[in-house]
């Protein structure tokens, strides 16, 4: 049956099989799900969030449990970007086929872009996704992300030294995610990600204290799915360039759904932690979803509510 | 290596108060060394439950769990025949081919059943094992029994004194004069810290941490070594003392 349905999507000219990748800090650098399942099912992978330093991130405990979810501070650990090119990217691309995205974070404007100048150097890596949620140590350690003349300065950055696609990837704490949209797309953006965590809290109350050391954390998982939903139909409503599509995708519904808001591709977060089959299932279910639906090329159906 | 499976419960019983045990029917061959765990999912909550195993067989799996939060309180209304999704083979677990005579086996609390299997092991490999087993109250103890009917050297310590030695497992180690050239420790992290401060011999211990996959994906149980950051869910739980950063 898969045969006489086309699942393929075009991302800024990258041809992948299918929309389904998953998130950024969900699937390491592929190794641990690969044990589970080929990973070359995938449509492409988007790698854990990299810096230019090695960093370990936040103390523990850094997650929590929710309804229909959880909170994480995990705190950007990585290996560092000099890491990540020398070792990790290799072993990647050793058991992993398919287009790689690059998620890069930074503290300031400098690091971003030396970060993705590097990364833009390396021949594995497709597309580039700037993670803007981080706080900016130059501005009192606002989000570069919830502002639109920090989130366009990143993007103008980023652009300047890179050759590759660059997404950037938009945190949904804002008032107005178009707003921020569109200054990162006439800042010359390839693409908008979105959405990353929103910020969320837990109380332990035996203990009268937050469950996560760092007290807050980005909550994520199917409980987000409506936020992220509404989101992407708002910025690809406002905006020309491509959306990737994320937040609390559990099914090929879902992943269907968040396509006919505009999404060209689909990212898969919390639910590689719960179930580690989580995109293998997807990708498997999708021909039968889009059966079910009447589709038969799942491209035409982008932003089919746009329409 | 880890693999995904369904298992069927074949009995879930309280052993104390509040510490059940239940026993799974299904695929262990991914179990291969004692102080590893398998992640539960459990119908009506998002993160899985990472519960540690304290014995396995060629067709079932035995685990050892109090009740303390949502999770191993669905846990314990469980009925047999219900079926389970579990991801088995996770965590380094205990190096029970260590070079040493006379291994000590440290638990406290609900840190006791993975050192079962291990002093199983280490009892097969010829070692003359000694188990101290921790609790707060004689109510509370566990598995002193099965311990003893492997042919272990069983000492239990109880903080009001109710039953064994009065305090903590230093102070039954230091009352009973045992000897050991080895030691392997699960327990809460007061009592892990107390025990490496009591004691210079080496030895390896298991850690516990809030995980979100269980098997190193999602980096959220990090911790910081002398070795580097490990993950507990993938290159722990256990770890060797020498590595450890108090």
């Amino acid at each position: 049956m898969a045969n006489d349905f086309d699942l393929s999507v075009d991302l800024c000219g990258v041809a992948l099989d299918n929309p389904v990748i998953p998130a950024s800090g969900t699937f390491g650098f592929g190794r641990e799900h690969n044990e589970f399942y080929d990973i070359n099912i995938l449509g492409a992978i988007s790698i854990k969030g990299t810096t230019r330093e090695a960093r370990f991130g936040n103390p523990t405990p850094r997650i929590a449990e929710c309804r229909a979810g959880l909170i994480n501070s995990v705190g950007l650990q990585n290996p560092g970007i000099d890491a990540v090119i020398a070792e990790e990217l290799p072993r990647l691309r050793a058991i992993f086929h398919k287009p790689i995205i690059a998620n890069i974070s930074g503290f300031s404007v400098d690091e971003y872009a030396e970060c993705c100048a590097k990364i833009d150097r390396e021949q594995q890596v497709e597309i580039i996704e700037v993670n803007v949620s981080c706080p900016n140590v130059h501005n009192g350690g606002m989000s570069f992300g919830t502002d639109c003349k920090a989130a366009a300065e990143v993007t103008r950055a980023v652009k300047s030294v890179t050759t590759k696609p660059v997404f950037i990837k938009l945190s949904p704490n804002v008032t107005d995610i178009a707003s921020i949209a569109l200054a990162c797309e006439e800042a010359g953006a390839d693409g908008i990600c979105l959405i990353n965590t929103l910020l969320g809290m837990r109380i332990d109350t035996m203990r009268r204290r937050p469950v996560i050391a760092n007290t807050m954390g980005g909550f994520s998982g199917p409980a987000i799915f409506p936020v992220a939903v509404r989101m992407v139909y708002q910025v690809a409503s406002a905006c020309k360039i491509p959306v990737m599509g994320c937040g609390g995708v559990e099914c090929a519904a879902d992943v269907i759904e968040m396509m006919m808001a505009g999404a060209t591709a689909v990212q898969v977060g919390a639910a590689n932690l719960k179930d580690p089959y989580a995109c293998k299932r997807i990708i498997e279910e999708l021909p039968h979803e889009m059966q079910r639906l009447g589709i038969t090329r799942l491209r035409d159906i982008v932003g089919a509510v746009l329409k | 290596m880890y693999k995904k499976g369904t298992y069927r419960i074949v009995e879930n019983r309280p052993l104390t108060p509040n510490v059940y045990r239940m026993t799974i029917e299904g695929d262990t061959q991914w179990i291969t060394r004692p102080g590893q765990f398998v992640n539960i999912e459990i119908e009506g909550l998002y993160l899985r439950r990472p519960i540690s195993v304290c014995d396995y067989s060629q067709s079932d799996i035995t685990l050892i769990y109090k009740v303390v939060g949502r999770g191993t309180e669905a846990m314990s209304r469980m009925q047999a025949g219900q079926t389970l999704d579990v991801l088995t083979g996770l965590g380094n677990g205990f190096n029970a081919d260590i070079e040493c005579h006379r291994p000590l086996l440290v638990g406290g609390g609900v840190g006791v059943p993975p050192l079962y299997r291990l002093a199983k092991d280490l009892i097969a490999r010829g070692r003359k094992v000694s188990v101290v087993l921790g609790f707060n109250t004689a109510a509370e103890v566990f598995y002193a029994d099965e311990f003893r009917a492997l042919g272990a050297d069983v000492y239990v310590s109880t903080a009001d004194g109710s039953l064994g030695v009065k305090g903590f497992v230093t102070d039954a180690i230091r009352d009973k004069g045992i000897d050991f050239d080895y030691f392997y420790a699960c327990g809460p992290l007061p009592m892990l810290r107390a025990l490496c401060q009591a004691c210079a011999t080496p030895g390896e211990l298991s850690f516990e941490e809030r995980m979100g996959c269980g098997f190193g994906a999602c980096m959220g149980c990090s911790c910081k070594t002398l070795t580097g950051n490990k993950r507990i869910c993938k290159e722990g739980p256990v770890m060797k003392r020498e590595e450890i950063i108090w």
